[in-house]
C-alpha cells in the first residue's frame, strides 16, 4: 500500500517531465535598463543619413570606400558587419532571431554570446556603476568600455607609484 | 611576603584616592562622540567648522550622520578585472583629503605574479611600467579591510577607534594621541600616520566631510579608509568604486539579499586576506571569471 502510494507520488512527479521540463514562461522581453547614450563617433549617427538610399551589398568584403578605420578583431573569422548591424535599417542592430534592437539596447545583442557577462552586468557585478548603492544607479553600455569592433580592454598608463619611505631626517 | 613588602594601609588609601580622582577628572574631560548630548555636538561641530574656515580659508561641512539601521557595509574587489592603474588610489586621496606631502595613500596596489598567486612576500607596490596590466601579473589593491573582529581597535589606549554599527571602523581624531599601537596591530598596513601637518592645495580640499572620516586632520593622528563614510552614509558609492575604469570595485549592504555584494558572495569565488588571523574582513576579493 505504502509503496503503491510512493509509486503514485513518484509517477506524479515524473508525468509532467514527459512533456518536457517545466520552464517558467519567458518574460515578454528583458526590462529596459537606463543607460547613457551610446558612444558614437562624431556625426556618424543616424546611419540612414547615408545608407537610406544605398543598395545592400551582403557580400563579405574589405571596406574601401567608407568605415576604413574599423578593424574587426572580434571573432572576425566568423563575424561580419551584417551579423550585428541590421541590413535594411542601419539605425538598428539585430539579434540572431532577426529582431531589431536599438543601439541603446545593444546589451541584448552582446548578451546573445556573452550570456554570463550579461547576467553579471544586469546584477551590477560586471562593469562600472555609479550613483547610489541603495538607490538610483547609472549603468554603462558594453560599448562604453569595449569597442564592439575590438572589444579587448585597452591597457592604460598607471598613475604614479607611491613614494618609497624616506628615512632621512628633514 | 614580609610585612615591609606589603602595601601599607595608608599607601593603599592614597592610591585608591588618586585612581578615583583620575576617574572623576577623565569624566569631566572631553566626551566621546556618542556620549555628547546632541545640542552640544552640534555646537562643537559648528566650532570645528569655524576653525577650519579660519585655518583653510574655505567653508567645510562636517557631517555627524550616524549609521543607518539594517545596514552593514561590505566591499568586494574583482581581482580578475583589476589592471593596477591606481585610479582608485588618487581618487581616494582627492575625496578624503589625504596629505600630498608627506604622501599618504589609504589604498596600496600590489603587483603580484600570476605564478605565485596572492603572495605578499613577492608583491611590489612600486611597479611603474608605461602601461598596465603587465604580462604575467595581477594586481591586489589593499586598504582597510573593515574587520568585524578588528585587532586595531583593541589596542587603542584611549578608545579613539572603534567599529560602528554599520561595520565601518572609524577614528576620532580628537581622541587619537598618535601612539600608533593600532598601526602595529593592523595586519594589512591599512593605517597611516600624519608625521607632519598634512598639506593639501587649497583648491583641492574636499569640503564635503564627515566627523569620523575625511575632515581635515592635524599632525600626529592616525587615519585610514572609512568606506567613504561621508558618501556611503548618504547612500552613495565610495569614490574608488566610481572611479575604477574596469568596474572591479563593488560596494553595498551585506544584509540586503538583493545587493551586488550578496550576489558576488553567493555566485563567485570569494576570498579574504589573511583569513587565518580571524579578523573577519568585510572586504572581499573575488574572481568574476
Amino acid at each position: 500500500m505504502r509503496s503503491g502510494l510512493l509509486l503514485l507520488l513518484l509517477s506524479g512527479g515524473i508525468v509532467p517531465a514527459a512533456d518536457g521540463p517545466k520552464i517558467p514562461p519567458a518574460p515578454a522581453g528583458p526590462e529596459r535598463i537606463e543607460v547613457p547614450p551610446p558612444p558614437f563617433s562624431d556625426g556618424i549617427f543616424p546611419c540612414t543619413n547615408c545608407h537610406a538610399g544605398m543598395p545592400v551589398d551582403r557580400t563579405r568584403r574589405e571596406l574601401t570606400a567608407m568605415h576604413t578605420d574599423i578593424v574587426l578583431k572580434h571573432d572576425e573569422t566568423h563575424r561580419w558587419c551584417l551579423d550585428c548591424h541590421d541590413p535594411t535599417n542601419r539605425d538598428f542592430l539585430h539579434l540572431a532571431s532577426g529582431e531589431r534592437v536599438p543601439f541603446d539596447e545593444s546589451y541584448r545583442l552582446c548578451g546573445q554570446c556573452h550570456g554570463e557577462k550579461y547576467r553579471d552586468w544586469r546584477a551590477g557585478v560586471h562593469g562600472r556603476r555609479t550613483g547610489n548603492w541603495n538607490g538610483a544607479k547609472e549603468y554603462l553600455l558594453c560599448a562604453h568600455c569595449h569597442n564592439p569592433h575590438q572589444p579587448r580592454f585597452k591597457p592604460l598608463a598607471p598613475k604614479p607609484a607611491p613614494q618609497r619611505p624616506d628615512r632621512s631626517m628633514k | 611576603m614580609t610585612d615591609s613588602e606589603k602595601p601599607s594601609r595608608r599607601m593603599f588609601t592614597a592610591s585608591a584616592g588618586a585612581a578615583f580622582a583620575g576617574m572623576v577628572l577623565t569624566a569631566c574631560g572631553p566626551k566621546r562622540l556618542y556620549e555628547v548630548p546632541q545640542h552640544k555636538l552640534k555646537a562643537s561641530i559648528a566650532e570645528m567648522e569655524r576653525r577650519y574656515k579660519e585655518q583653510l580659508g574655505k567653508d567645510i561641512q562636517v557631517s555627524d550622520q550616524g549609521p543607518m539601521p539594517g545596514v552593514h557595509f561590505a566591499f568586494a574587489l574583482d581581482i580578475s578585472r583589476c589592471i593596477g592603474c591606481r585610479r582608485c588610489v588618487y581618487g581616494c586621496v582627492a575625496e578624503n583629503n589625504q596629505s600630498r606631502d608627506p604622501q599618504i595613500h589609504w589604498i596600496r596596489v600590489f603587483s603580484m605574479e600570476k605564478e605565485k598567486g596572492v603572495d605578499f612576500t613577492h608583491a611590489d607596490p612600486y611597479y611603474n611600467p608605461p602601461e598596465v596590466p603587465e604580462e604575467g601579473h595581477f594586481y591586489v589593491p589593499v586598504g582597510c579591510q573593515q574587520c568585524e573582529n578588528p585587532p586595531c581597535t583593541k589596542v587603542c589606549p584611549t578608545g579613539a577607534t572603534w567599529a560602528e554599527k554599520d561595520g565601518i571602523v572609524v577614528i576620532d581624531y580628537d581622541w587619537c594621541i598618535g601612539c600608533r599601537y593600532c598601526m602595529a596591530a593592523c595586519p594589512y598596513g591599512a593605517r597611516h600616520f600624519n608625521w607632519k601637518a598634512p598639506t593639501i592645495p587649497e583648491n583641492e580640499i574636499n569640503p564635503h566631510t564627515h566627523y569620523l572620516g575625511n575632515r581635515p586632520r592635524p599632525k600626529g593622528v592616525v587615519e585610514k579608509c572609512t568606506f567613504c563614510i561621508q558618501r556611503s552614509r548618504e547612500g552613495r558609492y565610495p569614490a574608488c568604486v566610481e572611479v575604477c575604469p574596469v568596474g572591479a570595485r563593488k560596494f553595498g549592504n551585506i544584509l540586503d539579499p538583493n545587493s551586488e555584494i550578496r550576489y558576488i558572495i553567493e555566485h563567485k569565488r570569494v576570498l579574504v586576506l589573511k583569513e587565518e588571523l580571524n579578523t573577519v574582513p568585510r572586504f572581499f576579493y573575488f574572481y568574476a571569471t
